[in-house]
């Protein structure tokens, strides 16, 4: 038996052609927001494992330092140091700001890490050019997708850091690309205000009865001091020794420090189930919208197809055409429209994800599922056809 | 084929019931002997067409008697069970308009009836390639229906009817679209035909042209049918 529905999508290719690709469009950007969300996943999948860390110590009943703010001591890595199973422990700050780039500026995650040398948590575990942080001032190594190049200046606060080094795929959750500095410029970087903003602040010290007490010397210059200082850090990342687990580790630093500990696969959690969970969900909404319109437009389109062929139904019907046969006609057509239109999707997913300026991921995975989910949506969106179809008497290609 | 041709004793049909009834056929009886070829005439609403669908199995007759070669079809009520097997073996369409698969070249157009039967291609192929050597459109054969004069359309629509052998081919005004020479040319050809493959062809038909071509007519007026012998005269 020859493949009516074959024939029949030769014999107008042009019009299958045309409606797939516009078809495909609709799946490209479907299977683009699959990889936005997947990208989200990823990046924060990337950071925890460019952190270096096998356990995030915080502050007490936080959800830091990635989905809530979190400030710890900055000498209390000391004490986590000590505890048995502690193989590295270093402290991190986090601080997400716009950094001046020429004329322009460019969103990225400041990430100050502490003195030490390649390899202690924190630090970019490789460079794809240049070298890591060798000074305790000044310098930085970034993310190549900030848009630095070795040796470029870029401008924090009121100072200036000498790119050293670059580095691929060092992102936050939000994908914003990273850029190293040392711990204490960061440091500095959170709380440096203004030279008025400072002048103002040492007027309303001074003014304060209580910090300058005419009998207490050198009182005013330490609480001006202690201002102008920060010795916070927002998290102290932890290396476990070989033969630890995550729990033996963290217990004494919840009990002894009084701080909130993260494994990994609570770091996970966090950042999968609540920081992008808003985001995923505003994603799952799309899709299902997008795979709303798409069964409407194939429903559309083959029931059109269907109605034009009303006449040669009746006469495939009259000559004796099984129901079942013009149903696999018209189903076969619905697939065939929905394979073009997945195929013309995921070429263009493909070519445009790279476009896109946060990380787009896709999957071999998401292409399955969304391969299968065009097929089910096609054949579902045939039924109406059919419906039609089977219903067509075959009295009608009998004229009177 | 064997047997009657087809043979139709006091057909009735009657659409909706009560007060609002209509009896489109009366008692309707007609016989077609293999090899004949005759028409159906009637001025519109007379029953031609209910006729038509009653004996394409396409509506089901009241009451009456119905035989297709020496099968009893229909003897107040179907006595075969699957109406599109018989549709598809044992009659045959032509139709005012040819109503051939747009997207299927000639020679599937016609072969696709065998194929539905469940016939292998290369063989349903075949025979239709012989059928349209037979009707001297074996030089369309890969055609499309769109490139194919009205004539040759036709000529197509005929070998469709015919290649499943059946005992009976019903023609709707088969020459209605053709001028007159065209029209004589398709009566040949079935005459033809319905003498080659002792078919029996019945073809309704309001044509002026092709009437005194038969030789023996039915006319239809109110349900019921009248013979008559018609003039046949031979067709050139």
């Amino acid at each position: 038996m020859i493949s009516l529905a074959g024939r029949d999508i030769l014999h107008t290719w042009g019009k299958f052609v045309f409606t797939g690709v516009g078809l495909g469009l609709l799946i490209g950007v479907t299977l683009v927001m699959a990889g936005v969300y997947r990208g989200m996943i990823d990046d924060g999948k990337a950071l925890l494992d460019n952190s270096g860390a096998d356990l995030w110590v915080v502050q007490k009943d936080t959800l830091g330092p990635y989905a809530e703010s979190s400030s710890v001591y900055d000498d209390l890595w000391r004490g986590i140091r000590t505890i048995p199973g502690v193989a590295a422990a270093a402290n991190i700050t986090y601080l997400t700001m716009q950094v001046a780039k020429g004329d322009k500026d460019v969103r990225v995650m400041v990430v100050g890490i502490m003195a030490g040398e390649p390899g202690l948590p924190g630090w970019p575990p490789y460079l794809v050019a240049g070298r890591q942080i060798t000074r305790g001032h000044y310098e930085a190594v970034a993310d190549i997708a900030t848009g630095f190049k070795l040796g470029d200046t870029l401008t924090i606060r009121r100072n200036h850091y000498t790119v050293v080094g670059l580095t691929r795929r060092m992102v936050s959750s939000g994908g914003d690309p990273m850029v190293f500095i040392p711990l204490k410029d960061a440091q500095e970087a959170q709380f440096l205000k203004d030279n008025d903003a400072i002048l103002m602040q040492r007027r309303r010290t001074e003014a304060n009865p209580a910090f300058n007490r005419p009998g207490v010397p050198g009182l005013l210059d330490a609480v001006i001091a202690s201002q102008t200082t920060n010795n916070y850090v927002n998290a102290v990342l932890v290396r476990i020794a070989p033969g630890y687990t995550p729990q033996e580790v963290a217990e004494p630093i919840r009990r002894w420090k009084r701080l909130t500990v993260y494994d990994r696969a609570q770091m996970e959690g966090i950042l999968i189930g609540k920081l992008i969970a808003t985001a995923a969900k505003q994603i799952g909404m799309f899709l299902v919208i997008l795979a709303a319109v798409s069964v409407a437009i194939i429903a559309f389109i083959i029931y059109t197809l269907t109605m034009d062929k009303i006449r040669e139904i009746a006469v495939l019907k009259l000559i004796g055409t099984r129901n079942r046969t013009i149903a696999a006609m018209i189903m076969q057509q619905a697939l065939a429209l929905g394979l073009i239109g997945f195929a013309v999707g995921k070429i263009t997913a493909t070519f445009a994800a790279p476009l896109f300026p946060k990380y787009v991921l896709l999957i071999s995975q998401d292409a399955i599922v969304g391969f299968i989910a065009v097929m089910v949506i096609s054949a579902l969106a045939s039924l109406a056809a059919i419906r039609m179809a089977l219903k067509v008497d075959p009295a009608e290609a009998i004229g009177g | 084929m064997s047997g009657h041709g087809i043979r139709i004793e006091g057909l009735k049909k009657r659409y909706g019931s009560g007060e609002t009834a209509v009896d489109a056929l009366k008692g309707v009886d007609m016989q077609v002997a293999p090899g004949e070829v005759v028409g159906l005439i009637g001025p519109s609403g007379s029953g031609k067409s209910t006729l038509l669908k009653c004996l394409g199995a396409v509506i089901t007759p009241t009451a009456g008697r119905m035989t297709l070669g020496n099968d009893v079809i229909y003897d107040d009520g179907w006595k075969v069970r699957d109406l599109r097997a018989l549709r598809r073996d044992k009659i045959g369409f032509v139709f005012q308009a040819p109503y051939l698969i747009p997207f299927l070249d000639v020679t599937d157009n016609v072969a696709l009836l065998p194929m539905l039967a469940g016939v292998p291609n290369d063989e349903s192929r075949r025979r239709a390639l012989e059928l349209l050597t037979a009707l001297d459109v074996q030089h369309r054969a890969r055609a499309m229906p769109a490139q194919l004069s009205g004539g040759e359309q036709q000529r197509v629509a005929i070998a469709r009817g015919l290649i499943n052998r059946p005992p009976v081919i019903l023609a709707d005004e088969p020459t209605a679209p053709l001028d007159s020479e065209r029209a004589m040319a398709v009566i040949r050809i079935l005459n033809e035909m319905a003498q080659k493959y002792e078919t029996a062809i019945i073809v309704v038909t309001h044509d002026e042209k092709i009437i005194p071509t038969f030789k023996r007519i039915y006319h239809i007026r109110d349900g019921v049918t009248y013979e008559e012998a018609g003039e046949g005269k031979s067709i050139t």
